[in-house]
């Protein structure tokens, strides 16, 4: 007897347990849900960001450790002609925009980008699909460009405009002006040691090394200032947090 | 005292109880949100680093409609349950786990990274109360930390001994816990729960510049990842036995009692003496 209703409240106990797992969907898309997961990703955010402080670095390794593959994720080979053009012409017309909240919006070339005071790093990138590559990149601290820019004080993004578009919609990344200033942040135009080729996002690509890959904006034309996200894409501050509701703060 | 004569000690207190319920489906939630993030990349290596074309001591993939799986040198054949398999509606999937173990059932990694980093927080959050709580009320060294006459060897395979007989452990289930029921708890408490929590933080890009010595202590990045998923496996090895010990012992009342307390006979008994 005891046996038996044991065994009715083991198959009880299944039925229910297969009804709240098919329940998850539907609870991941409700309200209440989304509201916890915008408190968990501040509180992700903000704890992390006490722990590390502003401007701890991320590791940096040695020469030996640079990985002989590295995979380029997202576009790999931008097909949009302006693009291609640029390409076919080795970038020198190529020019990287730098404008909105600033008080002295200027474009600068690659030859220009390539004098200024440069930052070397061997950095281990983590996909956030899992895997990861250390490289030695080679740009221009983010920083710099913003200092000479100028910001204006209701600037609190730069967000990276992209050549590329990816399943139809123009890749952007954005970042706060923390990470911009960051020393690590850099427009890397070399990697490991020879000139960023067109997979890894040629001519430049953004560095912010304590961030997934997919805040490492590629084929970037214009850095743009701004205030608030709303009215950029999609509004959540790149490509993959509209398009897939991505963490904007990507440090986990 | 002389109110116990007549009401047994609860078995399990208040803050025992929460933690266990709350523990059980925010692991359930993590392994299956887990499984979801690890199908964008079903590979694993050693080391810092590891990517597409890197050699992988574990992977999971498809050929020509078969599901594989290959750990080492060695190949299986997973088809239906891993690399390939056929979905609700019936379309077949490449996908490493399939959709009745993840969440969300149809791959979304940033889906499966919003059930995982929420419920990481329930977990973390809810070990450290349950640590702090355990220590100040006596409940690890009373409850959890093994006596040390129960350590020798000759009390030890008494004890498993005890585990080889339905009604040894029925008759177990009366008392407190017993010297490998406290091992395997404390083990998973004080072992393999911070363990979880050390090697998911090691694969933060953020933590690693707060923390650098933390991917380094399990020897790189690639390797916590590979230890978390170890740890993972371990966790449910524990969840399949604790399960499996309960139906043994009596389901019902074991659960009843992890709901509503329970008490505990001997000790009540002992206690009236």
């Amino acid at each position: 007897m005891a046996n038996e209703i044991d065994r009715r409240a083991v198959i009880a106990g299944l039925i229910g347990g297969g009804a709240l797992l098919s329940g998850c969907d539907r609870i991941g898309s409700s309200a209440p849900f989304q509201a916890a997961v915008e408190g968990a990703r501040g509180l992700t955010m903000h704890s992390q960001r006490l722990l590390i402080g502003r401007d701890r670095l991320a590791p940096e390794f040695g020469r030996d450790k640079i990985s002989d593959r590295f995979h380029a994720n997202g576009t790999t080979d931008p097909i949009e002609p302006a693009y291609r053009a640029l390409a076919a012409n080795g970038f020198r017309q190529w020019r990287l925009e730098v404008d909105g909240l600033v008080h002295r919006p200027f474009g600068l070339s690659l030859a220009q980008l390539q004098t200024l005071p440069q930052r070397r790093q061997i950095t281990r990138h983590d996909c956030v699909e899992g895997w990861s590559a250390i490289a030695e990149w080679q740009g221009v601290p983010l920083g710099l460009i913003l200092a000479h820019a100028g910001l204006m004080p209701d600037a609190r993004y730069a967000v990276f405009h992209c050549a590329d578009r990816l399943g139809g919609d123009q890749y952007y990344e954005s970042i706060d002006l923390i990470d911009a200033f960051h020393p690590q942040t850099i427009l890397a135009h070399r990697m490991n040691g020879q000139p960023l080729g067109i997979a890894h996002g040629a001519p430049i690509r953004l560095r912010v090394e304590r961030q997934l890959g997919y805040k490492q904006a590629k084929y970037v034309m214009r850095i743009e200032l701004v205030a608030t996200l709303d009215g950029i894409g999609g509004g959540k501050g790149g490509y993959w947090e509209d398009r897939r509701n991505y963490d904007y703060y990507a440090g986990i | 005292m002389v109110a116990r004569l007549h009401h047994p000690i609860s078995r399990h207190d208040l803050a025992t109880r929460l933690w266990h319920w709350i523990n059980a489906l925010t692991i359930l939630i993590m392994v299956m949100s887990g499984l979801t993030i690890l199908n964008a990349h079903p590979r694993f290596y050693w080391g810092d680093v590891g990517t597409w074309g890197d050699i992988a001591w574990l992977q999971i993939g498809s050929s020509d409609g078969r599901g594989l799986l290959f750990i080492g040198d060695r190949m299986f054949d997973t088809t239906g349950w891993l690399g390939h398999w056929t979905d609700a509606q019936g379309v077949a999937q490449d996908w490493a786990f399939p959709g009745w173990i993840t969440i969300p059932t149809d791959y979304d990694l940033a889906q499966g990274r919003i059930w995982h980093l929420l419920f990481a927080w329930v977990f973390v959050l809810g070990w450290l109360f349950y640590l702090g709580r355990g220590v100040i009320s006596g409940h690890l060294r009373r409850d959890l930390w093994p006596r040390l006459g129960d350590l020798t060897p000759r009390a030890l395979r008494h004890e498993i001994r005890h585990h080889l007989s339905i009604s040894a452990i029925r008759a177990m289930a009366d008392n407190g816990y017993n010297s490998l029921q406290r091992l395997s708890y404390l083990a998973v408490i004080l072992g393999l729960i911070p363990l979880m929590i050390m090697t998911g933080l090691s694969m933060s890009p953020g933590m690693n510049a707060a923390l650098p010595w933390l991917p380094e202590l399990f020897g790189g990045r690639q390797s916590a990842r590979s230890i978390h998923f170890l740890g993972m496996s371990a966790i449910l090895i524990f969840v399949v036995v604790h399960l499996v010990m309960v139906l043994l012992a009596g389901p019902i009342r074991l659960i009843l009692g992890m709901m509503t307390g329970g008490s505990l006979k001997a000790e009540g008994a002992h206690h009236g003496e």
